[in-house]
This record gives structure tokens, C-alpha cells and sequence, in this order.
């Protein structure tokens, strides 16, 4: 069999930044794997701007992000097979993958990065009644087929879901000349960056209805008519409430999902509360020698915390090449109240990053609270925090000097103040 | 009078208040960058936005092209700004920052390719 120093699942966004960061830190065999016909990912369909304001200091576009690091990636020399698909991976890191021109072919990795991506929700995933006519797509789907593809999904759009992509649609078929006749949400509260309800909905005067959704859809071949619903607080529909939309298409924008199929297949211990695998401060996974990040561990909202992340787990696989494997065992990092979830889950407080940043989410939106890192009962940081919301992520730092003197497992959680 | 705005400059989105006397901006709290502050100056008087969309392109990988504006164009504009870009048409190979449109609707602003395609 092959043997390849290191490959990397995923040419996006997290595949390209990790490939980059491996090669500076002196691994020379790095083989990206990538489905598409060129490497980017999904930044390719997101022509929107916002992305690098932190990694480049600037404002660029979607498919502009890439490009910088598709020529970082060439300028290093990193091999990026195009067109394949990895159909299989094992705990001792064997990557079974498949194209046109070499058919089915195993290599054996000295260290695997997973930077697999994310996919939506669909249909399927949330109970929606009534007929199976076309103009159902999720809102990424109706992204690509605009954006890249250059088709137009409908004329008479709704939209359920006020994630990113979802809020960022409505303004893309507006734009080109749709009519987006409203955006519901099943929560009291959105799911979408602030700047995306400002810019993508209020500038063109969308409705956006809180606490709604989407019970009924109508239509034979082609999407005719839709019920939506107001739900209570128990997210239950509240009956005599419905109205009828007609429209010729729907867009899902109700969740993104680590793709986990291979690290499930491959017996990786999944965290419950990302749905991507659990990984340890240098974002190894349970598996010895397989790294994660990016949206395949769990799903970030800006393109540059995906890039500082795919170089930590980088650093993390070329330090795993070099030197094997890591002193002591490792202590938890534990979701306490109003945390969604934290990643990494795990840490070594024998052998420290010089810094540790945990990524986490609150659970609902917080006006004000204390973010609050506790090792058992003591308190190791504390630190005011305002305007929570879930769809933002929030970071919590510990240095290499606190979690050195740690014997306890760690929890993060909120406090909140009246 | 107080105004409470969201910056849209980037994902950060940071929340301002801006104070207006005589139509004009004389203060503006809660950014943490000047971007913020030059957002909150033009969004009470005229709002500006980056815009972004695609033009049609022949013998390049795909059929569209990504396209930015180097600068905001008044939102009031940005309808008019499409239909102009519905028109273009160009040929690959293209290179990020290549000018497609320029001096878009007389606003001096060009409208450049926001990545690379290869002639294939």
C-alpha cells in the first residue's frame, strides 16, 4: 500500500489552511483529497464579501478567500487529487478514496486531517406534510445552482430558517429580481448574524416571522402554495393561526450538520452536542494519528475562526508525526449552564498549548452574563460578557500557566445576573 | 437624536449608536474598528452597500462569474447596479480584480471579477 506522510479529507476552507500550515512545519508528503472540480469548498458559491477581515485584514469575497489559499497551497506544492471521493477510513488511518483516472486506491497515512465540511439539513429532517412537488431545495443547494451553476431556483420564494445562508438567499434572489416573500422562524429569536437580518432582509423590507413555521406545502409537479403556522412556546403549532403563501419555491435554511459518516465508520468517539467527532487540544480525535476541524467538527459562522483552527489541528498533526504520542492523560472540558457545547473537549494539562482557546455557543440569546471557566469548585477565570446569542460563537481562553496546576476536569458555563 | 444600527462591514457586527444633529453624524460609540464609525456616518444620511452578484462568462469552468464592487454603491442604487450586470457577458480566462464594469452607473465605482477563472 501507499504510504503518504499526511492527508488531508477536504479541500475547503479548513483542507487548504491545514495542507499550508503542515508543509511550513516541514511535512513534505501532504496529499489533499477533494471531491469537487477545484479546490475551495464551499467557499466557491459564497460570492458574498465579509470573509478575511481577520486572517487578511480585509473584506474579501467568498470565492477571493479561496483563492488566497489555493495559491498559498500551490506555492507550497501540496498535491490536491480533484474529482475523488474518499469512500472509506479505518482507525489505523488507511484512506480508501475513488476517481475516474486511478479507480478504487488505499493509502496508508502517517496522520489524517478530516476537514470535511458540513451538510444541511433537509426536508426529511423536520416534519413538513403534504405533496413532493419540485422548488423544495435546501437554501446551499439553491447557493451552488445560482452562484456557480448560474440557474435561478423560482420566481416566488419563502424562506424557512433564519440561518446565514438562508438570510443571505433571500437577498441573492431578491437581487435577482425574485420575490422573497417572507423568512419564517421556529424560534423566538434568529439564528442568523446581526449584520445578515440588517443587510439581507431589512434592506429589502423581507418579513421575517418569529415563532413560525412552515406545516403544509402544496402542489403537484411545482411547488404551488405553503401554510405556515405561528408555534407557542413549546414550538407546537397554534391552531386557527395558519396563512396560506402562494409560491413556487421553498428555501430550507434549518441547520447545518458535520459530515460524520467517516469518522463514525471508522469508530471515532462523536460529540453528542457538536455531532462532530470529540477531539483534544491539539484536535486529535479518539483515534490515534486523526485530527479534525473546521464545519466537519463542528459548524463555524466565520470563515477565518475555520482557518485558525485547521492551522492549530495542523500544528497538532505534525507534532503527533514528530514526536508520537503525548504525556499524561488528558481532562475533560465540560458544557455547563447555557453552554451548547465546547471544542476541544479534552486537554493535557501535563503538556499544554501555550494557549488554549475553547470555542463554545450559549444555548439562548443572553442580554448580559459572567462566562464563568471552573476546574471542580475552583475558579480559574471570569470574565463579563454581552449580547449572547447562539448564532455567534464565543471563544474562552486558558493559558498554558492554568491549566498546568489542573487536576480536575474543567466546566464552562454562564452565570446569569438578574 | 439617537440612532441604534448594526454594522454591516463585517461578520462581527457590531452594535452603534449613532448621534445626529442637523442631518449630520456627530458621534458614534460601540465600534471597534473606524470602519464602524464611517459605516454609522453614511447609513443615517445614505445608506451604502458592497454589492455583490455574477456575470455570465463563456469557456471558463462554469458558467458564471463572482463579481464585487471595489467600493459600497448607494443602496438606493443597487436594483439599477443589477440590471446593468444582468447585460454582461464576458470571456474567461479572468483574473481576481480584473475590471468587468467599469465606473458602474457614474458613481466612479468599478465592478471587479472576485476570482480567477482559467480559459478550458
Amino acid at each position: 500500500m501507499k504510504q503518504v506522510q499526511a492527508v488531508i479529507i477536504g479541500g475547503g476552507s479548513a483542507g487548504l489552511s491545514a495542507a499550508v500550515t503542515l508543509k511550513k512545519q516541514g511535512i513534505s508528503d501532504v496529499l489533499v483529497i477533494e471531491k469537487d472540480e477545484e479546490p475551495g469548498g464551499i467557499l466557491e458559491q459564497c460570492i458574498h464579501n465579509g470573509f478575511g477581515l481577520q486572517t487578511f485584514k480585509e473584506q474579501l469575497s467568498g470565492p477571493a478567500y479561496a483563492e488566497r489559499f489555493i495559491k498559498m497551497a500551490q506555492e507550497q506544492n501540496v498535491k490536491i487529487l480533484l474529482n475523488t471521493t474518499v469512500t472509506k477510513l479505518t482507525a489505523d488511518r488507511t484512506v480508501e478514496y475513488v476517481n475516474a483516472e486511478e479507480g478504487v486506491v488505499q493509502v496508508q497515512a502517517g496522520a489524517v486531517i478530516l476537514a470535511v465540511g458540513c451538510y444541511e439539513r433537509p426536508r426529511g429532517g423536520i416534519n413538513i406534510t403534504g405533496t413532493r412537488p419540485a422548488g423544495i431545495y435546501t437554501a446551499g443547494q439553491a447557493q451552488r445552482y445560482l452562484n456557480i451553476d448560474g440557474y435561478m431556483v423560482g420566481k416566488r420564494v419563502f424562506i424557512l430558517g433564519s440561518g446565514d445562508i438562508g438570510l443571505i438567499m433571500a437577498r441573492r434572489m431578491t437581487l435577482e429580481g425574485a420575490k422573497v416573500i417572507g423568512v419564517a422562524e421556529l424560534m423566538p429569536y434568529s439564528n442568523g448574524l446581526p449584520r445578515n437580518m440588517k443587510q439581507c432582509l431589512e434592506d429589502f423590507n423581507i418579513p421575517l416571522l418569529l415563532s413560525h413555521t412552515v406545516s403544509k406545502v402544496f402542489g403537484k409537479d411545482r411547488l404551488e402554495r405553503i401554510e405556515v403556522v405561528a408555534v407557542d412556546e413549546n414550538r407546537n403549532p397554534i391552531a386557527g393561526s395558519e396563512q396560506y403563501f402562494d409560491v413556487d419555491t421553498l428555501l430550507l435554511s434549518v441547520g447545518l450538520i458535520p459530515e460524520n459518516h467517516l469518522a463514525d465508520h471508522a469508530g471515532i468517539v462523536m460529540d453528542p452536542s457538536t455531532k462532530g467527532p470529540a477531539v483534544d487540544d491539539r484536535y486529535m480525535t479518539s483515534a490515534e494519528g486523526i485530527f479534525a476541524c473546521g464545519n466537519g467538527l463542528h459548524v463555524h459562522d466565520l470563515v477565518d475562526f475555520v482557518t485558525l483552527q485547521a492551522e492549530r489541528a495542523a500544528e497538532g498533526a505534525a507534532a503527533y508525526l514528530k514526536s508520537g504520542k503525548r504525556k499524561g492523560s488528558a481532562l475533560h472540558i465540560r458544557n455547563g449552564n447555557q453552554i451548547s457545547y465546547c471544542v476541544p473537549s479534552q486537554f493535557y494539562p501535563e503538556d499544554p498549548a501555550e494557549k488554549l482557546t475553547v470555542y463554545f455557543r450559549v444555548r439562548t440569546p443572553l442580554d448580559r452574563g459572567t462566562l464563568v471557566i471552573r476546574s471542580g469548585e475552583q475558579i480559574i477565570r471570569q470574565v463579563k460578557k454581552q449580547k449572547l446569542l447562539p448564532s455567534v460563537m464565543e471563544e474562552a481562553v486558558l493559558t498554558a500557566k492554568q491549566m498546568a496546576v489542573l487536576t480536575d476536569d474543567i466546566t464552562i458555563e454562564i452565570t446569569e445576573e438578574g | 437624536m439617537e440612532k441604534e444600527l448594526i454594522c454591516v462591514n463585517c461578520p462581527m457586527g457590531c452594535r452603534l449608536t449613532a448621534v445626529i444633529e442637523d442631518n449630520k453624524v456627530v458621534s458614534v460609540t460601540g465600534n471597534r474598528c473606524p470602519r464602524g464609525k464611517a459605516y454609522a456616518e453614511t447609513e443615517c444620511i445614505r445608506p451604502e452597500r458592497i454589492l455583490t452578484t455574477t456575470v455570465r462568462i463563456t469557456g471558463g469552468i462554469h458558467r458564471v462569474l463572482p463579481v464585487i464592487s471595489e467600493q459600497a454603491l448607494p443602496l438606493d442604487r443597487i436594483m439599477e447596479a443589477m440590471e446593468v450586470l444582468r447585460t454582461v457577458q464576458v470571456q474567461a480566462p479572468v483574473t481576481v480584480g480584473d475590471i468587468i464594469a467599469a465606473d458602474i452607473l457614474g458613481t466612479g465605482i468599478n465592478i471587479v471579477a472576485s476570482r480567477s477563472m482559467d480559459a478550458c
